[in-house]
């Protein structure tokens, strides 16, 4: 199965919003209607409205004549607005935002203990032991790290419970350091907990990792939404002619060569050999194939140092510019890119539905 | 030492700034917030008002509330209709004075301090289920607690402090409205440095405290939440 199958059953939730907003230097309109579950990702350039779609969502940015559902609860609509406080969400800002004249025991409590106790299903011992924050209970804000204030604004927001989480660039203010401190946590929140997640960012490799679903914005309207392995590889997007461009796969663990140490994952089209080693083997884990690292062959070779070659189906051709192009693969249902120059596919003959190999040189665990 | 009128008009004194800054911090707090977080474009209209004290003679504002709180101005008028006497010579008279005399030196501290902390702790609040009374008490006054300590000082300590505008509408009445700078004036003028001395030299230890207080808090407390 691939990570953005959403179950179609009765069940599934979704998150319907519209806001028009009109400000001399900045317009909004967007729309938008996403599953009740994941990582959706709001992705655009600095400037496109994420952070004011994300802030209407709160009701911190008031957008008359707004829409907003987030499941079977109306948050606007019409006359009716509901104030920030009564909306059951959490909302991570991109500097961490601690109230200094608390502890961080204090920051911790603050949101919890302003919750019916019967609504609280994430409790203290849960949040503080998830974000890995025990040793800074007792400590003051100001003498935290970047990534711990992150990691203590981040527990303080699931403390509410929230049925919705919003995260504001969490790791945008953050060093490389602090960023790689921060990104398991967020992985395990994505794990643990079913809470939705609206993560706004403009790093293309944090989406890769975290997303489930993506909506792409731009000059304050959508332009597009999707499971994220078909937008990062749909040629129509912007993703797919990143000079990083790369397709995401979910896998599964299925064994271990002992005597070369390589791990083996099955996906929806075959199985990958690779040699990183998941931390936990039980879940399902999320490789990352760059388009660079991805050639193709019409036959299948042998004698060669490549261990993963699938058949694939061409599906589609970019050009991207005038010696390379994009082409698009549909190896057993999942998506992957193939950065090639335009002398191969003319040599190769590469037209959709042409039947390939693509080799892949080096698959990255996310 | 200090004679017996002395001690009263020390009493008074103390009294008329501990009332009035009591007061000033009730109307202030929700003024100065309006002040820090509206956008109506003739708020400057306002901030002008409330800092006039500040350049006015202080005869010439208690002139005005000489004239507002006799018997035939408004107020008291008024005051004679529920009272049976104006508020004018009156203690009850002295505090009105004060208080907008006073009104520049706690509001805009507290201006200050609301406008310094900004909209994101509040906004966090709100996201953290804190209802807007809620945030202000949790959030706001812990937050502007230097902006508190230094409105209330200051309040205080230029009630103290005043003159003009006590002579104007208070008078010099021993025991009811004499307070301490009138005392120290009377001092002077019959000649008796000995109690203007004690008066002055107590006042200026008092002032020079009460400051010392404020910036030291304040010190401590900026280097706690920095």
């Amino acid at each position: 199965m691939m990570i953005n199958d959403v179950p179609t059953t009765e069940k599934t939730m979704t998150i319907d919003a519209r806001f028009i907003l009109n400000r001399e230097d900045f317009k909004l309109d967007a729309e938008l209607s996403v599953p009740a579950q994941g990582i959706t990702a709001l992705f655009g350039p600095s400037g496109c409205g994420k952070t004011t779609l994300l802030r209407a969502i709160a009701g911190l940015e008031k957008c008359p004549g707004g829409y907003l559902k987030i499941g079977d609860r109306v948050w606007q609509q019409g006359n009716i607005f509901v104030p920030p406080h009564q909306r059951s969400l959490g909302y991570v800002f991109q500097e961490a935002s601690l109230f200094p004249h608390l502890s961080v025991q204090k920051n911790l409590e603050y949101g919890y203990r302003r919750i019916q106790s019967h609504e609280r299903k994430v409790s203290l011992d849960q949040a503080i032991s998830l974000l890995g924050i025990t040793h800074l209970l007792n400590r003051t804000t100001s003498g935290l790290s970047g990534g711990e204030r992150q990691r203590v604004a981040i527990a303080r927001a699931l403390l509410t419970s929230p049925r919705l989480l919003l995260m504001d660039e969490p790791l945008a203010a953050l060093d490389l350091n602090s960023k790689a401190e921060i990104l398991p946590y967020l992985e395990r929140l994505h794990e643990e907990l079913e809470i939705p997640i609206f993560y706004v960012s403009h790093a293309p490799d944090e989406i890769a990792r975290l997303a489930d679903h993506l909506v792409l914005l731009d000059k304050g309207s959508v332009s597009a939404s999707g499971p994220i392995s078909q937008m990062l590889t749909r040629a129509d997007l912007p993703l797919s002619h990143e000079a990083d461009a790369a397709a995401v796969i979910e896998a599964r663990v299925c064994g271990y060569d002992k005597e070369y140490h390589l791990t083996q994952l099955d996906f929806a089209g075959g199985r990958f050999t690779v040699t990183q080693k998941p931390s936990n083997p039980e879940n399902p884990v999320r490789l990352r194939i760059l388009a660079r690292d991805v050639s193709l062959t019409l036959e299948p070779q042998s004698g060669t140092s490549i261990l993963n070659i699938f058949p694939a189906t061409v599906q589609e051709l970019a050009e991207e510019n005038v010696a390379q192009i994009t082409v698009r693969l549909d190896i057993g249902g999942a998506p992957i890119l193939s950065r090639i120059t335009r002398k191969s596919a003319a040599m190769l003959d590469l037209k959709p539905g042409k039947a390939v190999y693509a080799q892949v040189k080096s698959i990255a665990l996310l | 030492m200090l004679t017996e009128s002395d001690l009263s008009a020390l009493l008074i004194t103390l009294q008329l700034a501990s009332i009035t800054t009591l007061i000033l911090l009730v109307v202030g707090t929700p003024l100065a917030w309006w002040l820090a977080r509206s956008t109506w474009r003739f708020k400057f209209l306002v901030e002008a008002i409330v800092a006039l004290p500040l350049v006015l003679p202080p005869t010439v504002l208690g002139f005005y509330l000489l004239i507002a709180l006799g018997a035939h101005g408004p107020i008291g008028a008024f005051s004679q209709l529920i009272t049976g006497r104006p508020l004018a010579f009156t203690f009850a008279g002295l505090v009105i004075g004060s208080v907008f005399y006073s009104l520049p030196f706690v509001v805009q501290p507290l201006q200050h301090a609301f406008a310094a902390i900004g909209r994101r702790p509040l906004e966090v609040a709100a996201t953290l289920r804190a209802a807007p009374l809620d945030r202000f008490f949790s959030i706001i006054v812990p937050l502007a607690r230097p902006g508190f300590l230094t409105a209330a000082v200051l309040g205080f300590a230029h009630t103290v402090g005043e003159f003009g505008v006590v002579l104007m509408i208070g008078g010099n009445i021993p025991d009811e409205t004499q307070v301490l700078s009138i005392a120290i004036y009377d001092h002077v003028e019959a000649l008796e440095y000995t109690q203007a001395h004690w008066l002055s030299g107590g006042l200026l230890i008092l002032s020079f405290l009460m400051l010392l207080t404020v910036y030291g808090v304040n010190r401590r407390f900026s280097a706690v939440t920095s």
